[in-house]
């Protein structure tokens, strides 16, 4: 199947990106990054304890994954513009998941501030990946920016809620003209197909592949839901009917 | 010379470098970031760029998240 995610200046084969939170241990986080086939996953900038790295840049390394720093945990325009800074340092890429969450909470974009970081950011020369709400005027502002994607939410992070407001992320991508990834609010694999049936060009999900009971299987599921819904998306589905159309002749 | 490095107070050899004093606190200077009282410092220059006495230092590297 020839239909490659494009991205600023790359192309992926796999349209599903993950993250690296949430796991028990990296044994278990190596084989549901290997099953989910992803070939672009973010990773957190944090202090370094007395123990130096943390093995998850080898694990990456190890599966010829990308990684995509974020920067998680800011909350204003200027933390998150130092975290991508420090992050282009320690891990050699311009590409950020841009993230400036408003509170602890709900951990909702804060879209003033994201806007603001956005902006000095590429000025800076930054790939910008916004982790936004699923506003489609948000979305389209950011796009106007520069940012090489939008990535609007499906609900709150961690929920598992699946798509809140399908009918906005459809908006966003019937306006958009860089990739929508949706990221966040993943629960399970048919949520992922939804996403990608709705046009979005990406899913980006972490917590509902590494905190469910078997991650390995659910990141297979989640690879196959991407697959599948993207292949729906393209195959131009059968209008929805009040009655009964037969399938057979009728004699 | 005394620096803070990541809130905690760490003595390391007086006029070291970003390199020299990345060695001197055992941490390995790949996949690491440095900030010097607030600056990043590009990896192109801790070969060069002298860490002051008393100075507030940062060193980030990737976890798992997101």
């Amino acid at each position: 199947m020839d239909d490659p995610l494009v991205i600023g200046d790359r192309q992926y084969n796999s349209r599903l990106i993950t993250g690296t939170g949430g796991a028990t241990n990296l044994a278990v986080l190596e084989r549901a990054l290997k099953a989910s086939g992803t070939e672009l996953t973010t990773v957190s900038i944090r202090r370094v304890d007395t123990a130096g790295g943390t093995g998850v840049l080898e694990v990456l390394e190890r599966l010829g994954i990308d990684p995509l720093p974020n920067t998680a945990g800011c909350r204003t325009a200027a933390e998150a513009v130092l975290t991508a800074r420090m992050a282009r340092e320690a891990l050699g890429t311009s590409w950020v998941k841009l993230e400036v969450v408003a509170d602890d909470r709900t951990l909702l974009p804060d879209p003033v501030e994201l806007l603001e970081a956005a902006a000095t950011l590429i000025d800076d020369g930054f790939t910008v990946l916004p982790y936004t709400n699923d506003d489609p005027v948000l979305a389209l502002r950011l796009e106007e920016l520069g940012c090489a994607a939008v990535m609007p939410l499906g609900s709150p992070i961690g929920t598992g809620l699946g798509i809140r407001n399908p009918h906005n992320i459809e908006l966003i991508v019937a306006r958009a003209n860089v990739p929508v990834i949706l990221d966040a609010g993943i629960g399970t694999a048919s949520d992922a197909t939804l996403v990608m049936e709705l046009g979005c060009s990406a899913v980006l999900l972490a917590t509902a592949v590494t905190r469910a009971t078997d991650p390995e299987a659910m990141a297979t599921a989640m690879r196959h839901g991407v697959i599948a819904g993207r292949l729906a998306h393209g195959a131009g589905r059968v209008p929805q009917r009040f009655w009964a159309q037969a399938s057979s002749p009728p004699r | 010379m005394f620096i803070q490095v990541n809130g905690s107070e760490r003595d390391v050899p007086d006029g070291a470098t970003v390199t020299e004093m990345l060695a001197a606190l055992g941490v390995p200077a790949r996949g690491v970031a440095v900030a010097v009282d607030g600056t990043v410092i590009a990896r192109t220059n801790h070969d060069q760029t002298v860490v002051p006495d008393g100075a507030d230092v940062e060193v980030l590297t990737a976890v798992q998240g997101g």
